[in-house]
């Protein structure tokens, strides 16, 4: 198709080499589809992206520390320059990172990124993750997308506890002592599983090797599979995006992938390494020299794992020591049910958006985002869930709690056993109040204007402030979102009087409908009628 | 094609039903306006403007450059050991402080350059594009449907049946080759976790001196660690020897021991517990003579070691086992035997 010109021209280098590779994967197809990508902008879709550079950023400074860290517990005597702990015995992997943080040049500050990065890309999946629940991106089309999210964010708890363990330490043993007893408290199979783990008796000599293999090849392969894919699916989804003028479910608006969200995107990527580094800089974290080698007959007073275990470690530590002791057996509920409860608290939150999607029945696609406000329940349940999760995480640091506060840890301990309960129920309630009163505030806003802060003296003397009505962008932007009506199930007696069947499914269908859409769960949006009514009747305009 | 499971009625009807942009009835006073008309930024109208973001972008590039620089140098010039001052975080490592705060700030420069780029000189105009339904239309459907179909016909994967089932059994039977070779991840549990080096005539040694432990050494109000003789720090297991067997003493009145069976274990009010915590396995480590109350510093479980070491409060499930102990010829402390119950965290076959 090329015409007598356009081949006589000598392309540029830069174009022939596209050609080039064109003519073998096919880029310009790609390219076509993708370079000028329209994505939506708002301050919160920076979460995903906080995520994926600190992930970057951690298997940079992973493969660097690879370099150094031997993963072995064969026994050596300490002779570096740590005058603390010359003469001491210690596993080779402890000896090595010593090394790493005394004696190569830069070595603790690549320790130190690595693991401010791991705990900010755990913190950052978790309020990612929230972000997307509490906006309802999780419903249809992106169900999957939401499950590989969840997948990636056990996978980084996994990945972290590993790596946590790695340099063999006194308060990562302890953790790994911790492992080991969860482990022997699973029934029937639990010291099978602790033999298996460990090759033999804890600590024994190769969890070091194992956990270095699964920390630096299983889990972070797994997982970058994974975030391909979660990538893929936000690029062939489409961003979401708010609702607002021009803004409807069929279509995005925003602004092209080159150069802007290029240039914004690419730039985040270097804010966030350059603020973990100045962390790095500034921020000691995991000093091991001050805990020392791990000694199973040895302990730090204070030992306290990494915060996004602190929850599990919450449930542990107010569980009642209950042993049920019965045919030469014993079932070790005080901490087999505290591990399970822990696996389940997180599975609720995953499986939710299967359970919306069903009470709602709702089929079809979703592609602007709720305002919180604007589904109470929802939002009451992810606070709820919040809640359960900081209590938790107070009982996780009770003693820290006791020490600070000059409080009892009998009393912590059953302020943690009493509100792990009533706290979310509380919070729910609250939230969900909380949330009618914003969809009232707004209703009045649409309907009556925005205060203005201007006081008007009537000519009978009476004060009144004076409203500003409201624009119509933000009119429709406060009134676009939708409002179910809660599912009837209908009288239990047909109109031959013939008793229909209502299955207890469908029955309690129809209540959580009525919880989530029934009248004391939303606040109806104003009718353009009501609008016409006020507006008139007052003799506005 | 909807499982008439849920009646629609309850779903809001979607506004603007089929189309896109503001087709809708003027008398609605939330009728989608429509994208608003882009509103220039100075930079847009003022090249001045223009040119200062351009000398910021530029200079926050350059600033960048030097950073790495300063990195390069301090890398080079600080001693990997030089510890100063730095108000207000206190002694760090000069090398560290300075290698992280330069490439903070030649990373960071780097991105602040890049956005405020996007941000005030490259184009903010925004656009809309369509969305298109993720599901496939009807056609492309069927047309998937038959090829499968013939694709499974020109198998005969449906019509037979021998070659079906014996394809699944072996696709079952395969993995279990893997699972076979995790079998020597480790050993079986048999009694390994039931026994400790403990035995009967093995001297208690003191694990701050190394040597064996006698009575008079155990003071009133001291907790002492101790080991079994034959024990040795270099040993290639000493580490999964200690894990069971550390060992704490106490010295308590015998008139003040509330267990009947402690007493007899213990030799003139000098009482042997297992230093694992029963309920993960932390060591326990803190001693409170008065009430002779000690606690694991893991999970807050308390034992009395006054009272066979029962749980007095926190998550650990029962009571730490006592070891028998008595005196040999030497005088010096020795086990009677070894633990009588499995030390550290309960397991299923504990019992
Ligand atoms: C390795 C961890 C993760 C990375 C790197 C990552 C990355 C991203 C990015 C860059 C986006 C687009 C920007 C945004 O909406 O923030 C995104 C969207 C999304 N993420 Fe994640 N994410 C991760 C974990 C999670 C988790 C834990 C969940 C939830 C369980 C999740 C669910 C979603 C969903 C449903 C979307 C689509 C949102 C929309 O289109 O509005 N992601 N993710
Ligand atoms: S290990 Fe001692 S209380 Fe948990």
């Amino acid at each position: 198709m090329s015409t007598v010109t356009d081949s006589q021209r000598k392309a540029p280098a830069g174009e022939r080499v596209a050609d080039w590779a064109d003519g073998r994967l096919g880029i310009y197809g790609l390219a076509k589809t993708n370079m000028r990508k329209i994505f939506p902008d708002h301050w919160s879709f920076m979460l995903g992206e906080i995520c994926l550079y600190s992930f970057i950023i951690i298997i940079l400074t992973g493969v660097y520390l690879t370099l150094f860290f031997h993963p072995s517990m064969n026994e050596v005597v300490y002779h570096g320059p740590y005058a603390p702990l010359q003469g001491v015995r210690m596993s080779e992997a402890y000896a090595s990172t010593m090394n790493i943080s005394f004696e190569i040049r830069g070595g603790l500050l690549i320790r130190q990124i690595h693991h401010w990065a791991a705990l900010i890309f755990i913190a950052g999946m978790l309020v990612h993750m929230m972000r997307v629940f509490f906006t309802g991106a999780f419903r249809k089309p992106r169900e999957v997308n939401w499950l590989f999210g969840f997948l990636l964010f056990m996978l980084g708890l996994f990945t972290g506890f590993t790596g946590y363990s790695l340099p063999d330490d006194l308060l990562s043993g302890t953790g790994v002592r911790f492992m080991e007893g969860v482990l022997l408290s699973v029934p029937v199979v639990g010291s099978y599983m602790a033999m298996f783990l460990y090759g033999g008796e804890f600590p024994g000599g190769d969890f070091v090797a194992r956990f270095y293999s699964i920390h630096v090849l299983l889990l972070p392969g797994i997982m970058l599979g994974l975030l391909v894919a979660h990538l893929i699916l936000v690029f062939y989804h489409k961003h979401t995006q708010f609702a607002g003028p021009g803004r409807t479910n069929k279509n995005v608006v925003g602004m092209p992938l080159l150069p802007v969200y290029m240039a914004k995107a690419g730039g985040f990527f270097f804010l966030v390494f350059g603020v973990i580094a100045v962390m790095a800089a500034v921020a000691s974290i995991n000093p091991i020299w001050a805990m020392g080698p791990y000694r199973p007959d040895q302990v730090s007073t204070g030992a306290q794992p990494d915060w996004y275990m602190g929850f599990s470690e919450g449930l542990v530590r107010i569980m009642p020591g209950w042993e049920i002791n019965a045919w030469g057996h014993t079932l070790v509920l005080g901490v087999f049910i505290p591990i399970v409860i822990f696996p389940l608290v997180l599975v609720a939150i995953a499986v939710y958006p299967f359970i919306e999607a069903w009470v709602t029945g709702d089929k079809r696609e979703h592609h602007i985002l709720d305002r919180p406000r604007n589904v109470p329940t929802r939002t009451g349940v992810g606070v709820a869930w919040i809640t359960l999760y900081l209590i938790l995480l107070v009982g996780g640091g009770n003693d820290l709690w006791a020490t600070h506060f000059h409080l009892s840890i009998n009393a912590i301990t059953w302020f943690v056993r009493i509100f792990m309960f009533v706290g979310p129920v509380l919070a729910f309630i609250f939230t969900k109040r909380w949330c009618l009163g914003l969809q009232r505030r707004d209703r009045e806003k649409v309907l009556h204007g925005r205060e203005s802060g201007v006081i008007k003296r009537l000519p009978h003397g009476e004060f009144v402030e004076i409203h500003q009505p409201l624009k119509p962008a933000e009119m429709h932007t406060l009134t676009a979102h939708e409002q179910y009506k809660p599912l009837e199930i209908g009288p239990s007696v047909d109109e031959n009087g013939v008793e229909r069947k209502v299955s207890p499914l469908q029955k309690l269908k129809a209540k959580l409908s009525k919880g989530y859409y029934g009248g004391e769960s939303q606040i109806e949006k104003p009718t353009a009628q009501e609008h016409e009514e006020i507006t008139s009747g007052h003799g506005h305009h | 094609m909807s499982s008439n499971e849920n009646s629609e009625e309850n779903l809001p009807s979607a506004q603007g039903e089929g189309e896109h942009g503001s087709v809708e009835r003027a008398d609605n006073p939330f009728a989608d306006p429509g994208l608003p008309a882009h509103r220039p930024r100075v930079q847009d109208i003022d090249e001045r403007a223009a040119r200062r973001s351009e000398r910021v972008v530029a200079f926050l590039f350059t600033l960048s450059m030097i950073a790495t620089i300063a990195f390069i140098a301090s890398y080079v010039a600080f001693p990997v050991d030089k510890i100063v001052y730095i108000f207000p975080i206190g002694h760090v490592s000069a090398l560290n402080f300075s290698l992280g705060m330069t490439l903070g700030v030649a990373l960071f420069c780097i991105g602040a350059g890049a956005v405020h780029w996007a941000r005030t000189l490259m184009s903010d105009v925004e656009t809309p594009a369509d969305r298109h339904p993720i599901e496939a239309d009807a056609e492309t459907k069927a047309q998937v449907l038959a090829d499968f179909k013939q694709g499974a016909e020109e198998s005969g994967f449906g019509r037979r049946k021998l070659i079906r089932n014996t394809m699944f059994g072996a696709m079952a039977m395969v993995p279990l080759a893997g699972v076979m070779l995790l079998r020597d991840l480790g050993p079986l549990p048999e009694k390994k976790l039931r026994t400790t080096l403990w035995a009967k005539g093995k001297v208690l040694i003191n694990m701050n001196t190394n040597e064996p432990l006698r009575p008079e050494d155990v003071a009133v109000g001291s907790l002492t660690f101790a080991m079994p003789e034959g024990l040795e720090e270099d040993a290639e297991d000493f580490q999964t020897q200690i894990a069971k067997a550390a060992l704490m003493i106490v010295r308590i009145q015998p008139a003040d021991i509330k267990d009947k069976q402690e007493r007899e274990w213990a030799h003139e009010g000098i009482v042997a517990y297992s230093k694992i915590c029963t309920h993960v396995g932390c060591p326990i480590s803190l001693y409170e003579q008065q009430t002779h109350h000690v606690l694991c510093p893991c999970h807050q479980s308390t034992f009395d070691l006054s009272d066979g070491a029962r749980v007095i409060f926190g998550p650990a499930g029962h009571a730490l086992p006592q070891l028998r102990i008595g005196v040999n010829g030497e005088g010096n402390l020795e086990a009677l035997g070894d633990f009588a119950e499995p030390v550290g965290p309960a397991f299923w076959e504990r019992g």
